[in-house]
Order: structure tokens, then C-alpha cells, then sequence
């Protein structure tokens, strides 16, 4: 057959393309259930980390039951929607919804015999997103750790707020004054001595730390209502 | 062909290691470059940049040499490139389910390897008029030398931007003042922050090719 008639060069490409398809379809779905039991792992991890438990993957997603209590998805209004699996929300494509159709993610943890809330936080970096988990104790206030991580920020400048020396400021800060809700900010050139709502920011990564700061303002906002009424 | 060539030939040794210093990708023949800018600010990353680089171009070399006398030249870029994507997509995917954390080390840049020049430049360059051994020295060697300008300017990068390597603190600890500081930093050391932009990325592999280009006689023009 000839190499360069029309007819040899379509059938070449047709052979070309399913061939390939069918084989990166075989490895897709031969890999399916082993890449989604990474994320829910690593979910597990990240939700455990924050309420001071530093485990593998496969640790956590073996005592997640014996300290994640509840896990609520919350309305705008603050009460709970019974009908959804608050684990299984997607906050990156919740968060395109409009408000009211929005679900807020609660998980309600036990450890030592002390209660507290873990709320899940999605947002933009610089380039692109960041997200975390923030738990905060049984005062609703005082927050008891924060763990975040980013998808695509500069190594070594944004990309530090998964490290543990940004995530550690955020331990003891309060997300209310009084009755008000003031979040906690990520202050260029350092929080001054005693702020119990800044943290430092992280030099060369200003866009990423503000990023940090309006995903808490943004996210924590949702949880008021809950909070109030319980 | 006559008589079988060995090997490890002078010739096919010629081929693993001129990518490594005379006829580097990076350094001279400048293709890649924007990989090896984005992700040379840590090690770690470089490292398994490099090993995922050097699969996608080995196979791909492999895979094109072995059917370069089947594909039409009329469409010979678009089956590369479906070859490369595919060939990604597979790393990809393996290293979600089975490595997961490396491949969260590399977020982007996996899917990036697809645009690396180094990859299609070998293919049309070597590849499709080489058989599949030759192919592969050629893939491991210019992977090599890709992996080796990235390693070098990472090294650099990481240590004096962030005075670590593979992310322990070679150079002592940098406290809130300088009696709590150990290593350099007690002496007032500070880290070049510069380092980490990439700029720097840019002026590191400038100073690497012109430290390359005063010692190797081979690449010095009249």
C-alpha cells in the first residue's frame, strides 16, 4: 500500500488513536478504585492532622471512625441537610453553586473526650488552588489547628502554607471578637505580638497569603449560622 | 547491514553520553528550557522531574523508532504527539495510584512533560531514523543531560535561597534572632531570597552554560 496516499495515512491514524485510547481506557479503569482510595485516605489524613494526629494514609483511614463523630452538611441558614453525605462533597464544585444550593461540610470530632469541628476550606492561591482543613475547639472560637496545601503555588515561597511553621501560627487564634466574626488574617510583614487574629505572612508570598486569608473570611462565614444555633 | 555492531559500540556510547556535556539539551542545544526554570527552586521535585522525563523519552523514542517506517510523514508530528500524550497520561496515571505522594510532589508538571522540546526534538531528530537500541541510548542520554542541568541548578537554587537541601537545613536553623539561630544564621547570614524567583532560574542556567562553554573546547566558536 501506498505510504503517502490519503487512504493509508487515515487508516494509520484511526489504528493510532484507538489503539492508544484503549489502552490509556484499560489503565484508567485499572486504576480507578486504587487513585479514588488515595483521595479519601488523604482526606481522612488531612482531617485527622488538623485535630493533632500525624498519620499515614492508611493509618487514618483506619481510626477516622473512632474520632470523626458526625459528619453534617450544613444550609446556609445553619441547619443540617440530612440528605446528603457531607464526606462525599465536593467543596471545588460546591463552591460554583449559588449559596443556597450550596452545602457546608461539618465533620464533628471526638478526641480525649473533647469536642470539635473541622471545617473543610477551598479557595484561590496565586496561580491556583489552595484548600485545607481548619478544626477549631468546643468554644467555636479558639482555633485548635489548621492544615493546608495547594495545587500549583510557587515552590518555596506560596507553596510554604503546607508547611508546619505557617500552619502552626494558626494554633490558640480566634476567629470571633465578642459576638463578631473577624477571621483570621495572614498579615504581610508579620502580626504584631499578641494579635489573636493574625498570623505572619509568608515573605515573597503575599498573593498566596492573602489567598490564605480571604479562603477563611469566605469559607468560615458559612459556619456562623450553624454555630449560633448549637 | 554487513556486520553486526556491538552494543555498546564507541558509537552507541557516543550517543548516552555527548547529551551529558557536549551537546547537552538544555545547556546547548537550549530545548526544555521551561521546565527546567519552573521546577528547579527544590531538589526533590527536580529529581523526579528527571526520572519522569527520562521515561516518557525513552519510551516514546522506543515506541517511534520501532514503527518509523510505518508512519506516514504527512502526520508524523500529530503521532508523536500522541504517543508523548499518551505515554504521560500513563505516568500520570500510575503515579496517582501507586505513588500517590510523588505525583502530588509534581502536581502540574507531570502533564507539562507532554510540552517538553527535548521530547519531540528527539523523536523527529533521532527517532524516526534510528532503530529502537539506538533510540534508546540516545533517549537515556539526553534525558540524562536534562536531569543533570536540572539537579545542578536545583542544588544551587534550594541551598541558597532556602539554605536547605532535600529539604533539611544544611546550614543550621534560622531562628527569631540571632542567639537563637544556629549554623550560619547565628553569624547573621541570611537566605537569598532572589534565589527562589525565577529570574534567578534563568541567571543560574546562564552562569552553567557559560562556565560550560570557557571549559569545553569543543563548544567554544571562532
Amino acid at each position: 500500500m501506498n505510504k503517502n496516499s490519503n487512504a493509508y495515512t487515515f487508516i494509520f491514524a484511526i489504528v493510532l488513536v484507538v489503539l492508544v485510547a484503549t489502552i490509556l481506557a484499560f489503565a484508567s479503569e485499572g486504576t480507578k478504585e486504587k487513585r479514588a482510595a488515595n483521595i479519601k485516605l488523604e482526606k481522612m489524613q488531612n482531617i485527622l492532622s488538623t485535630i493533632g494526629l500525624d498519620l499515614s494514609r492508611e493509618e487514618s483511614g483506619k481510626v477516622y471512625k473512632d474520632y470523626v463523630k458526625q459528619e453534617l452538611a450544613i444550609k446556609e441558614d445553619g441547619s443540617v441537610d440530612t440528605a446528603v453525605k457531607a464526606f462525599n462533597i465536593n467543596l471545588k464544585n460546591e463552591i460554583k453553586k449559588p449559596i443556597s444550593e450550596q452545602r457546608f461540610p461539618l465533620y464533628i470530632v471526638e478526641k480525649e473526650g473533647k469536642k470539635m469541628y473541622v471545617v473543610p476550606l477551598y479557595g484561590a492561591g496565586l496561580w491556583d488552588a489552595i484548600w485545607g482543613y481548619l478544626s477549631i475547639k468546643d468554644d467555636k472560637n479558639t482555633i485548635f489547628g489548621a492544615s493546608f496545601d495547594h495545587k500549583g503555588e510557587t515552590p518555596g515561597l506560596g507553596a510554604e502554607i503546607n508547611q508546619s511553621w505557617f500552619e502552626d501560627q494558626f494554633k490558640g487564634k480566634q476567629i470571633m471578637e465578642g459576638s463578631k466574626f473577624v477571621s483570621v488574617k495572614v498579615i504581610k510583614g508579620g502580626a504584631p505580638q499578641g494579635d489573636t487574629h493574625g498570623v505572619d505572612a509568608i515573605s515573597g508570598g503575599t498573593l498566596t497569603s492573602n489567598g490564605v486569608t480571604n479562603m477563611l473570611q469566605e469559607r468560615l462565614q458559612r459556619y456562623l449560622a450553624y454555630f449560633k444555633n448549637n | 547491514m554487513a556486520e553486526k555492531e556491538a552494543l555498546f559500540s564507541q558509537k552507541n556510547r557516543r550517543l548516552v553520553f555527548d547529551p551529558l556535556n557536549d551537546d547537552n539539551p538544555i545547556t546547548v542545544q537550549v530545548l526544555g528550557i521551561c521546565s527546567a526554570l519552573a521546577i528547579t527552586v527544590q531538589l526533590k521535585p527536580a529529581i523526579v522531574m528527571a526520572l519522569g522525563v527520562m521515561f516518557v523519552v525513552v519510551a516514546s523514542n522506543v515506541i517511534v523508532s520501532l514503527i518509523r517506517n510505518m508512519i506516514p510523514s504527512r502526520i508524523r508530528i500529530i503521532v508523536q504527539l500522541v504517543i508523548v500524550a499518551g505515554l504521560v497520561i500513563l505516568v500520570d496515571l500510575i503515579l496517582k495510584a501507586y505513588l500517590y505522594d510523588v505525583s502530588k510532589e509534581l502536581s502540574v508538571f507531570v502533564g507539562l512533560i507532554i510540552t517538553n522540546c527535548i521530547i519531540m526534538g528527539r523523536l523527529e531528530a533521532f527517532a524516526l531514523a534510528n532503530g529502537p537500541w539506538k533510540s534508546f541510548l540516545d533517549g537515556v542520554g539526553n534525558a540524562g543531560g536534562y536531569a543533570i542541568i536540572l539537579i545542578v541548578v536545583a542544588f544551587f537554587r534550594e541551598l541558597l535561597g532556602s539554605g536547605k537541601l532535600f529539604g533539611y537545613e544544611v546550614l543550621g536553623h534560622k531562628g527569631k534572632t540571632l542567639m537563637e539561630s544556629t549554623g550560619l544564621y547565628h553569624y547573621g547570614y541570611e537566605n537569598n531570597g532572589f534565589m527562589l524567583l525565577p529570574p534567578m532560574a534563568l541567571i543560574a542556567l546562564g552562569i552553567l552554560i557559560w562556565l560550560q562553554r570557557s571549559k569545553n573546547r569543543k563548544l567554544i566558536e571562532a
